[in-house]
């Protein structure tokens, strides 16, 4: 059974009406160019038709004010398009501050959804309606590129670097998720659904999972991989206290200031030393090889989660073994 | 008229052996043997295309398994951008008809114009080779870190033979300039040069700036994976990024060494079959130098969702929309330029309508793609291919097609059947049409590029798409034939079969070795249609 | 046909006699002579985008990782660097007298200069071989072996990289200039110049100062980064 031929993606965000809006805009505009030439051409190739080859054309070598008015006219058409289209870029790339978040990593040739409460799932995103998500993303191999067709969001997964975008959906139902960036041979086969639940569901879904919080998870990690031994919560380890750090800033050893985001503590555990805190020796080793992708995004959100008050808890000696790091793939999302 | 008879002697027949041919520093035959090698080079892309568009009549991907395919529409890609559009216009047509059309006995070094057709070709064997031993499965973009360490495939042949046809490129770009700065007639002033001339001058300009910068990448990439050596490798703090920038600082410019040179063919043609003056010469030939120049100022709008900062993206965004002006006066100037002239339905003016169409077509989506906001949904999805085969097909290959059924009789002295190139342009025009619009629509709908299988909802307008491609075929396979039935059993062409002005149409069909009998001395502007001696149309 | 378009005149003056240099497809030797040095001047400009793309990366990972720029710099040698530098520089000036000499007809000062400038080149090329060795000796070659010792590791291997790319495409373009040096020796040995005719000696002059001029840029970028500190 073949549907009818499709024309228009579903609007299933906020920002895909403002997307569409634009699309119809640009559409109306290169009809009317591509008409008035198309019905010019013919018409002078008709109207001025000569068979036999042996006429000559009239003496016109060209006119100064039709240029300058070709020239211009296009070109503040053009400038409309690139306003109204570099507004709507801006309401793309910027997310709300409240957004929920979720993180994801791709590799060849899967997607892998992190939420903060702890479900994680494979090649489908559970996400509540009415509500902005913000998903946070980079890759464990190649190139990705996460696309969202129904909210018309796309970014690129780039190793060593972290992505993000956001959407808030509008409709409940499933949608289609695509790898947009050749990854290699089942680039195709990188797909998945969106499926957007009522808050209430969505709710449900998220209690239904079971498994440790993100961040929870990520304090497991941080007393395994023997973090809490240097940063002490009080300041008075080897290394740095992490509590109450992110978001602010941190004055480096060479005195530059760096925001203290995702990014920097993603580049301190994996090359500590290359942008050391000031009054700190550079004595931790590279993480590099030790912790998944996963596993320090679950670092970012512990860190995130300490409070300036609550330090990190004093190692405790010879505690049970705690579950390997990042072992998560036993929590697979209940949506299956 | 000159009344001396002209010698029987031409640049085809002087000699025979086929060391005459391999040796030669003749420009015309050197254009011929490059006619040669891109039209195999097409054959081979075609087919590559052919087997996509059968594999993407069913949404499962059964025809072909997943490799197979990702190593088709990276061999179609490679085959056709570096062996078909760079060469197709400059290396053949451009070969052939610039000394002629500025009145020089040659390009001025012949023997490095040859030295440009053999690294050619072994870059060719080089490509051929990677395929023949497994094929190679990046994509033509050849983004890191798929190329450089997880791909498979042959990656390194591939690479070393697009490094080595670069150079083809870079030499022909550095030939064509000296030639049209140092080699022109006595009275062959810029202002008098024919478009073609000046499309092949911007075309040299970004072969010289930017092809190096290619060459460097691809020789980087290839020492990466070779050696491990870390230039783009984000596992040393490297960055893949980096390479889309050096990739496409040389290949969005490519496109205007692809779409540069058809225009001024179409400049050409246009003129002759509209027997008048080239509306507004002059913005026509800057605007060839203003493409050439803006050209290099917009390539990171390929990577607007690539992880450059939105600020960056927004000026790139800016440029990539002034560079639709120059592009848009042209096409006005060649409407303009049809208005009130005495029009001519012959095949090359058939082409000509086909390319304005569809390079109008492919010229106004870039805009969609210029916009930021809808990039973002467009970026990687079939939007994106239906735009730039439009570009690259509807605008570089039928203005190749119009420059070579318009140069066809000097080059060969023989005519072809004008009806049956008729009806290869409508076929060509047709089935173009119906293989790439319904890919804008399914562009839009989110089917992303380079997708072995697809969603059931894309499958309609991907059979229309296959349906036109077969379209596509018949009108290719049927200039084939009509072209090759005329070199050997066409009609004598004379010298000048479409009453046409210019240096090249006068000199004999096809021309003596040194082009003309005696150097010509130019006197006036080019296109003098309307002073001739017919009654005013 | 009375276009107008143009007329016909006899080329071929027959006052002037022609050159055995003279190809056919030119009319005069000026024109000649203009467009073979136009025609380098174009390569020399393709070159420089050729090495663009490497200094663009060095560029943007110099900006990145201005500790690892410093630490990978003072693993190179500035003494032999320096040394060659002196050598290029001086090879420079015994090329621009090779074209001096040609242009004035004098073919046995031309041999010689051009000798000597070949002589300087060679010396740069041992150099640089020793250089080489040494880095290979440390495992300083990037790959899988590469060894490094200190905290920008992974970083400094980028720099190595970028150091072996750009004097290893500078080196050969030394290769292929004492090639061409070597053909053009030859020539003038037998007496293939004079004062009318001497563009190969002035164009692969054009190439060699080229080359030279590409290592004036790389002494710096690549081995005098961070010397501040050693200074102090």
């Amino acid at each position: 059974m073949l549907p009818g031929i499709p024309l228009f993606p579903e609007q299933a965000s906020t920002l895909a009406p403002e997307v569409d809006n634009l699309y119809f805009f640009i559409t109306a505009v290169t009809a009317f160019f591509a008409l008035l030439v198309v019905v010019l051409v013919v018409v002078f190739a008709i109207k001025y038709r000569d068979k036999t080859g042996e006429k000559v054309g009239h003496p016109i070598h060209g006119s100064l004010p039709l240029e300058i008015g070709w020239s211009i006219i296009p070109f503040l058409v053009a400038m409309v398009i690139f306003v109204w289209a570099t507004v709507v870029f801006f309401h793309i790339v910027r997310a709300p501050d409240q957004a929920l978040e979720v993180y994801s990593t791709g590799k060849q040739w899967m997607w892998r959804f992190q939420h903060i409460d702890g479900q994680s799932e494979i090649n489908e995103l559970h996400v509540p309606v009415g509500r902005p998500v913000k998903i946070t993303f980079t890759s464990e191999d190649v190139l990705h590129s996460l696309y969202f067709p129904a909210f018309r969001v796309k970014a690129d997964a780039i190793p060593g670097r972290y992505s993000s975008l956001w959407f808030t959906a509008t409709k409940t139902g499933e949608y289609h998720l695509f790898c947009a960036e050749y990854c290699g041979t089942a680039h195709s086969g990188m797909v998945g659904k969106v499926v957007v639940m009522e808050p209430d569901d969505y709710q449900a879904w998220l209690s239904g999972g079971g498994g440790l919080s993100l961040a929870a998870r990520g304090e497991q990690l941080f007393q395994q991989l023997g973090c809490v031994g240097c940063h002490l919560g009080d300041g008075s380890g080897r290394g740095p206290s992490l509590a109450g750090k992110y978001g602010t800033e941190e004055t480096l050893a060479t005195g530059a200031t760096v925001a203290i985001d995702d990014i920097y503590i993603r580049e301190s555990i994996l090359t500590p030393q290359m942008k050391l805190t000031a009054g700190y020796g550079p004595l931790m080793p590279t993480f590099q090889g030790l912790v998944t992708e996963e596993g320090v995004m679950s670092l970012i959100e512990y860190i995130k989660s300490l409070s300036s008050t609550a330090g990190p808890a004093a190692p405790t000696q010879a505690s049970a073994p705690a579950p390997p790091p990042a072992a998560s793939d036993n929590t697979g999302g209940p949506g299956e | 008229m000159t009344t001396t008879v002209l010698p029987r002697v031409n640049y085809l027949n002087v000699k025979h052996t086929v060391a005459s041919w391999l040796l030669t520093k003749d420009h015309k035959r050197i254009g011929i043997m490059y006619l040669i090698v891109v039209s195999l080079a097409f054959l081979i892309g075609g087919i590559f295309a052919a087997l996509i568009r059968v594999e993407l009549t069913t949404p499962l991907g059964d025809l072909v398994s997943d490799d197979t395919y990702n190593k088709l529409f990276t061999m179609h890609g490679v085959a056709m951008v570096f062996f078909v559009l760079i060469p197709a216009v400059p290396a053949i047509l451009g070969n052939f008809a610039l000394p002629l059309m500025i009145g020089a006995k040659d390009v001025a070094f012949p023997k490095i114009n040859l030295l440009s057709w053999y690294i050619f070709v072994i870059g060719f064997l080089f490509t051929i080779a990677a395929g023949i031993l497994g094929g190679v499965d990046t994509g033509w973009t050849f983004y890191t870190p798929y190329s450089s360490v997880y791909s498979n495939s042959n990656v390194l042949l591939t690479g070393i033979g697009i490094f080595i046809a670069g150079f083809s490129s870079i030499l022909t770009g550095l030939n064509f300039m000296v030639t049209i700065h140092r080699m022109r007639a006595p009275g062959m002033t810029w202002f008098r040069l024919p478009l073609f001339i000046w499309a092949l001058y911007a075309t040299s300009l970004v072969q010289i700036l930017g092809t190096p910068v290619i060459a460097i990448t691809v020789l980087m990439l290839a020492v990466e994976r070779a050696l491990g050596f870390g230039f783009f490798d984000p596992r040393l703090g490297g960055d893949p990024v980096l390479f889309q920038h050096l990739f496409w600082f040389y290949s969005h410019p490519a496109v205007y060494i692809m779409i540069l040179p058809p225009m001024g063919a179409i400049s050409e043609v246009i003129a002759c079959f509209s027997r008048k003056s080239i509306f507004g010469y002059s913005f026509v030939a800057f605007s060839s130098l203003a493409i050439a120049v803006f050209g290099f100022l917009v390539w990171a709008h390929h990577l607007f969702v690539s992880g450059i900062s939105p600020y960056s993206a927004m000026v790139f965004s800016f440029l990539s929309f002034a560079v639709a002006i120059p592009s848009a006066i042209k096409t006005f100037n060649w409407t303009a330029t049809m208005y009130r002239g005495a029009i001519w339905w012959q095949a090359p003016m058939m082409w000509v309508f086909g390319f304005m169409g569809l390079f109008l077509i492919g010229g106004l989506t870039g805009l969609f793609l210029a916009a930021l906001g809808l990039d973002v949904h467009l970026h990687d999805t079939y939007f994106v291919v239906a735009h730039f085969h439009y570009i690259m097909v509807g605008g570089a290959i039928m203005g190749y097609f119009a420059g070579l059924h318009y140069w066809w009789p000097k080059m060969t002295g023989k005519m072809y059947s004008n009806s049956a190139a008729t009806l290869a342009a409508l076929l060509v025009f047709v089935g173009f049409n119906l293989t790439f619009f319904p890919q804008f629509i399914v562009g839009y709908l989110g089917m992303p590029r380079r997708y072995h299988a697809y969603a059931d909802e894309f499958q309609v307008l991907n059979v229309l798409s296959s349906a036109g491609a077969s379209i596509m075929g018949v009108g290719y396979t049927l200039i084939a034939c009509y072209l090759l039935y005329s070199f050997f059993k066409g009609k004598d062409a004379g010298p000048n079969p479409w009453r046409a002005v210019g240096l090249e149409w006068e000199t004999q069909s096809p021309p003596i070795p040194e082009n003309f009998t005696e150097q010509p001395i130019v006197t006036a502007a080019p296109y003098g249609y309307e002073t001739r001696e017919s009654n005013v149309g | 046909m009375a276009d107008g378009l143009v007329a016909h005149v006899d080329s071929h003056e027959h006052g002037e006699a022609h050159h055995p240099d003279l190809q056919h497809h030119f009319e005069t030797l000026g024109q000649q002579h203009e467009a073979a040095t136009l025609g380098m001047w174009v390569f020399l400009v393709t070159e420089v985008m050729f090495f663009g793309g490497l200094l663009m990366a060095y560029l943007l990972y110099r900006v990145w990782y201005p500790e690892a720029w410093a630490e990978g710099s003072l693993e190179l040698d500035i003494v032999l660097g320096g040394f060659n530098t002196v050598v290029l520089i001086g090879s420079s000036l015994t090329m621009a007298l090779a074209v001096r000499a040609a242009q004035t007809g004098l073919p046995k000062a031309t041999v010689r200069w051009l000798l000597l400038t070949m002589a300087l080149g060679l010396t740069f090329l041992v150099v640089k071989f020793f250089e080489y060795k040494h880095k290979w000796d440390l495992n300083h070659i990037p790959g899988e072996n590469f060894t490094f010792e200190g905290p920008h590791a992974p970083q400094v291997e980028i720099f190595i990289s970028l150091y072996f790319a750009l004097t290893g495409l500078h080196a050969l373009h030394m290769v292929i200039g004492f090639g061409i040096l070597s053909v053009i020796t030859w020539m003038a040995h037998r007496k293939r110049f004079t004062p009318e005719w001497s563009t190969p000696v002035e164009l692969s002059g054009l190439y060699w100062h080229f080359v030279d001029i590409v290592w004036i840029f790389l002494f710096p970028l690549l081995y005098l980064v961070d010397r501040v500190h050693q200074l102090n």
